[in-house]
């Protein structure tokens, strides 16, 4: 556990519902050791979204210990997450959620200036890796959506974060698209040497990681 | 720091996309900051106008001092003061008209005035002795037009005076006027024992006027810049509906990239902080415009606000606006509030926006419920704050209170009724496209809202304010007709000149009657009241326009010991016909009986009408100059001629139809600024409607491809569209005409009463109310038509790409 870069002791995260509380996560024990690439599956419903936002700061739990990057989340504050995310980790999401009114290079650059560590060569680099050389200057809305995702994994690793959080990030695109992505996406995180957390339904995306976990009921199985 | 900037710089990099939904941020908070500073300024210039007028004898720095109980300081007083040793200084004042000017002369004495006093150094504009001796001088500011009339001293400019005041020696105040008293005394702040003297010295019949720099001229007009400036924030009010309206939908716009900042690790409080900046960024940008839009509209409507100040109240205003920088401050400070306020929602809900999106997408429908349920809570509210304020409220603030929580009240629930209609509508319909129609009208209330709420002030404020006016002038039209019967009216320069010229026009055969029309000015309770002596004629007992009357009213009249007074003079001390009444006078105070009370629209002052006979028994100090004339009409020219060749002044003759033609351009140029002002209001309220449309057409999109691909074309979702705003507009109109007629009834009945003290007949113009509906029609075609073209004008492969692009 000294090198977990994420650990959850029973957790519990639950939601209101027209029948009273949903316990979406309920006890959780998760390790996810540093450098490894792995992926969180399991049904619709059954607290993989749920565990990711958490981990990312995007929600606080009911209850439990939560360990990210060796910070006790559950005890920071709302500025204590940002400088969480912003820092030392980095989200992608299925829908690009890119910032419309920025270009390609604007986009790929605004994290990582955000937490003051803009790198102009790393850009370069991760903009030529990501095929998006000659497209710097284009807005979101001129790209297709596989050319999004690719801006939004640019996005998530011009920063350098040792833990980068995926919520399906090929949901949204096409098979061959996806892959190519998804290619691209493991290629660098495995070069920055980030530790990079998936949540997919698919097996196959899940069997070209390190790792799986797979959730039901809000428990590892 | 570098990460503020780069927040706000992301957050500045929408309106790139946006660039007309920034100018019309900027629109919006540029007329709300040009009405309300505009009108900001007319009422500045306005009381530095009065201010001026008032510290002509030293303002703060002297006391003035009175006779007690509204009767003049006899000049036995004054001598017996000058010899207890109290160095008080004599002032007399009159006015003098010279064409459509109202020149204020100040007589004073030079040689004992205070040595603090503004105009106590003759010596600078000239010797001592050319001011006192021989025709004298008259001092006059540099503003003051020349050549003044001949019957004045030579002119001399002097500093510190305000436009059309002029001083001379008081020995031809005195001259002109027939008076010996003075109007009242001046001093140096005395000490304790001079006030004990002066009370000793004559027993009480001298007292301290209570000091206000700015004078009777100040509290005269408060209400008419009460007037203004409720129209200012009126429309104030509107133009923020605009910036509330742009900022909402620009958050609204920009949540998604705020969720992403927030996700890539942007503080809330760094955001708060970056639409802060990005708030006054807009408020330095467009207040400025706004300052100097309101400067411009200031300066096109002062002449007009000059007149009729002029007109209404004798007040000198001068015509060029000179502002101080605290009207700039203020301005900009009002801009900055308004600004803020109209952003706070967008602020509060960016504070407390959670980093991800709520994933039931029904809270938007459950949402609008609820905001629908508050506003009509707060609507009901605001309305029994209204009746409560009307049966127990009094005076004018009260009466703003009434108005502007009917106003509020009313245009809150009308999204609330619009709402349950549409949906009770909603579920008659009997196919599933007019269903839609229903409901996705309903749908969008929530964006246009705010608009048709502003839509709905100004038409009402139009109509309420249209009907009074054009009320107003059918009555003042009728009133003019009954007071100004006499065919000609004459003012003699003297009172000397006056009583010969009255018994020459007696003596000629073609005037049919000689009306005196002599007065004398008393204070009560120290409001300025006028006490007019008139001879009975038919020519009264025929037109005189009276409120209330009593049995065998003109009889008593004549027979003295009754008098007539106006209907504020009854307001004011609540007086009837029957009730006594006491008037201040030099043998100490008559008292006689209210025989009734007539209508004097357009007179801040109290006015009570008495016999000739018992006036000039009682007062002595009269103004004796003036009198009517019945003249067969074919006679007029002939008795002007005569009475020009026995030496009066041509300009002293006045016939009924000038008076009426002066008369009817003041009422214009009164209600020029009210109805300049209601113009904008509804031009603002346009631009409110036409920026709602244009920002809520991106939205509309995702709602009306589906349709599309179901098969309608883009003409009829067009004709869907324009029918839509048609309705809604013309539901909004005819929300209005009953809100406005509220609010005429309120402005006639409650605020002109409380603010004027007269009471006005409510009329109806419904020609008004269509013209108005047809103008919010055409309002909702134009505002309308460019979303609408942009509708058809949309590629299908923009259509198509929203639902490639629908998350």
């Amino acid at each position: 556990m000294t090198n977990a870069i994420v650990s959850a002791r029973n957790l519990r995260k639950t939601f209101p519902s027209d029948t009273g509380n949903v316990a979406v996560l309920d006890g959780l024990d998760f390790d996810l050791e540093e450098g490894t690439t792995a992926a969180l599956l399991g049904e619709s419903g059954s607290g993989k979204s749920t565990f990711l936002h958490l981990v990312g700061g995007l929600e606080v739990a009911d209850s439990g210990e939560l360990s990210v990057c060796g910070q006790d989340v559950t005890q920071l504050t709302a500025d204590g997450l940002s400088e969480l995310r912003r820092e030392r980790l980095a989200l992608v999401f299925q829908q690009f959620n890119l910032i419309p009114s920025l270009n390609v290079r604007d986009n790929i650059t605004f994290q990582a200036s955000l937490a003051g560590r803009q790198d102009a060569d790393w850009t370069d680099h991760l903009i030529e890796r990501l095929g998006l050389t000659g497209l710097e200057r284009r807005y979101p809305e001129q790209l297709s959506g596989g050319q999004q995702q690719r801006v939004a994994i640019g996005r998530a690793l011009a920063g350098r974060p040792p833990l980068l959080l995926a919520d399906e990030p090929t949901g949204n695109l096409d098979e061959a698209t996806g892959d190519t992505v998804l290619d691209l996406m493991l290629d660098l995180v495995r070069d920055s040497g980030a530790t990079l957390l998936m949540v997919t339904h698919s097996a196959r995306i899940a069997a070209r990681l390190d790792r799986s976990f797979t959730l039901k009921a809000g428990r590892l199985t | 720091m570098m990460r503020h900037r780069l927040i706000l710089t992301t957050l500045l990099s929408h309106w790139r996309r946006k660039p007309w939904q920034f100018v019309i941020l900027l629109i919006g908070l540029a007329t709300a900051t040009a009405l309300w500073s505009g009108v900001q300024a007319i009422n500045a210039q306005a009381r530095d106008s009065y201010a001026q007028a008032a510290g002509v004898l030293g303002g703060d720095d002297l006391d003035r001092w009175t006779g007690n109980a509204g009767l003049s300081i006899s000049l036995t007083d004054y001598v017996a003061l000058r010899r207890a040793g109290i160095n008080l200084s004599p002032v007399m004042e009159t006015v003098l008209r010279d064409g459509n000017r109202r020149l204020r002369i100040i007589g004073i004495e030079p040689t004992s005035l205070p040595q603090k006093s503004l105009i106590q150094s003759t010596d600078e504009a000239g010797s001592l002795a050319d001011f006192v001796t021989g025709s004298g001088i008259a001092l006059v500011s540099a503003d003051t037009a020349l050549p003044l009339p001949a019957i004045l001293p030579p002119a001399r400019v002097s500093d510190g005076l305000p436009p059309d005041t002029i001083v001379v020696d008081i020995s031809w105040v005195a001259d002109r006027s027939g008076r010996v008293a003075p109007d009242y005394l001046v001093s140096l702040k005395l000490s304790n024992a001079d006030h004990l003297a002066i009370s000793s010295v004559t027993e009480g019949r001298v007292k301290l006027q209570a000091s206000d720099a700015s004078g009777d001229l100040s509290r005269l007009t408060d209400s008419f810049h009460l007037n203004l400036t409720a129209f200012g924030f009126l429309s104030f009010v509107v133009g923020l509906f605009i910036v509330h309206a742009t900022i909402g939908l620009s958050f609204e716009q920009r949540k998604p990239m705020l969720r992403t900042m927030r996700a890539c690790g942007a503080s809330s409080r760094a955001l708060v902080i970056a639409l802060s900046l990005e708030v006054l960024g807009s408020v330095l940008l467009a207040g400025s415009a706004g300052m100097v839009l309101g400067y411009l509209i200031a300066s096109s409507l002062l002449p007009d606000v000059a007149a009729s100040l002029r007109g209404l109240y004798g007040a000198n205003v001068d015509g060029a606006l000179n502002l101080q920088p605290s009207w700039w401050i203020a301005g900009l400070g009002m801009s900055l509030i308004g600004a803020f306020a109209a952003a706070a929602q967008s602020i509060w809900k960016a504070a407390r926006l959670p980093v991800l999106a709520p994933a039931r997408p029904e809270a938007w429908q459950a949402a609008h419920r609820r905001d629908l349920t508050r506003q009509g809570g707060l609507a009901i509210l605001l309305l029994g704050v209204a009746v409560v304020t009307l049966l127990l409220g009094r005076g004018l603030a009260s009466g703003f209170i009434l108005m502007g929580s009917v106003l509020t009240g009313t245009a809150l629930l009308l999204p609330v009724l619009a709402s349950n209609i549409l949906h009770w509508m909603e579920a008659r319909q009997a196919t599933p496209l007019s269903r839609w129609i229903w409901a996705d009208t309903r749908q969008q209330l929530r964006g246009l809202t705010l608009s048709l709420m502003a839509l709905l002030l100004a038409l009402s404020v139009n109509i309420g304010v249209g009907t009074m006016v054009d009320g107003f002038r059918k009555t003042f039209l009728g009133w003019l007709d009954q007071r100004l019967a006499a065919e000609l009216y004459v003012t003699a320069p003297d009172t000397a000149t006056g009583l010969g010229l009255k018994a020459f026009a007696g003596s000629l055969p073609e005037v049919d009657a000689v009306l005196p029309i002599w007065s004398s000015d008393v204070r009560i309770d120290a409001w300025p009241v006028t006490v007019f002596g008139f001879e009975d004629h038919v020519t009264y007992r025929d037109n005189w326009p009276m409120l209330q009357t009593s049995r065998g009213m003109w009889d008593k009249v004549r027979d003295g010991q009754f008098a007539l007074v106006s209907e504020q003079f009854a307001r004011r001390f609540n007086v009837e016909p029957g009730d006594p009444l006491t008037l201040p006078s030099p043998s100490g105070g008559w008292t006689a009986e209210i025989a009734g009370v007539f209508s004097d629209y357009g007179n801040p002052t109290g006015a009570v009408m008495i016999n000739a006979t018992t006036l000039t028994e009682n007062w002595s100090d009269l103004d004796q100059r003036r009198f009517a004339l019945r003249v067969a009409p074919e006679c007029i020219t002939t008795v002007r001629d005569l009475l020009i060749k026995e030496g009066l002044p041509e300009r002293s003759i006045v016939d009924q139809s000038r008076v009426k033609a002066a008369s009817r351009e003041i009422f214009e140029t009164t209600f020029a600024v009210t109805l300049a002002l209601n113009a904008l209001t509804l031009v603002v309220a346009g631009i409110a409607l036409f920026t709602s449309l244009l920002t809520l057409s991106n939205l509309r999109l995702p709602q009306l491809a589906p349709l599309w691909a179901l098969g309608m074309t883009r003409r009829q979702l067009g004709w869907i569209e324009l029918g839509r705003m048609l309705g809604l507009a013309l539901f909004t109109a005819l929300f209005a005409i009953p809100l406005g007629l509220i609010l005429a009834t309120i402005l006639t009945k409650v605020i002109n009463v409380e603010a004027f003290g007269w009471e006005l007949p409510v009329f109806l113009f419904p020609l008004q109310w269509i013209s108005l509906i047809g103008l919010a029609l055409l309002t909702a075609l134009v505002a309308s038509l460019w979303p609408i073209l942009r509708l058809q004008r949309t590629p299908p492969a923009t259509l198509i790409g929203v639902f490639s692009n629908e998350r």
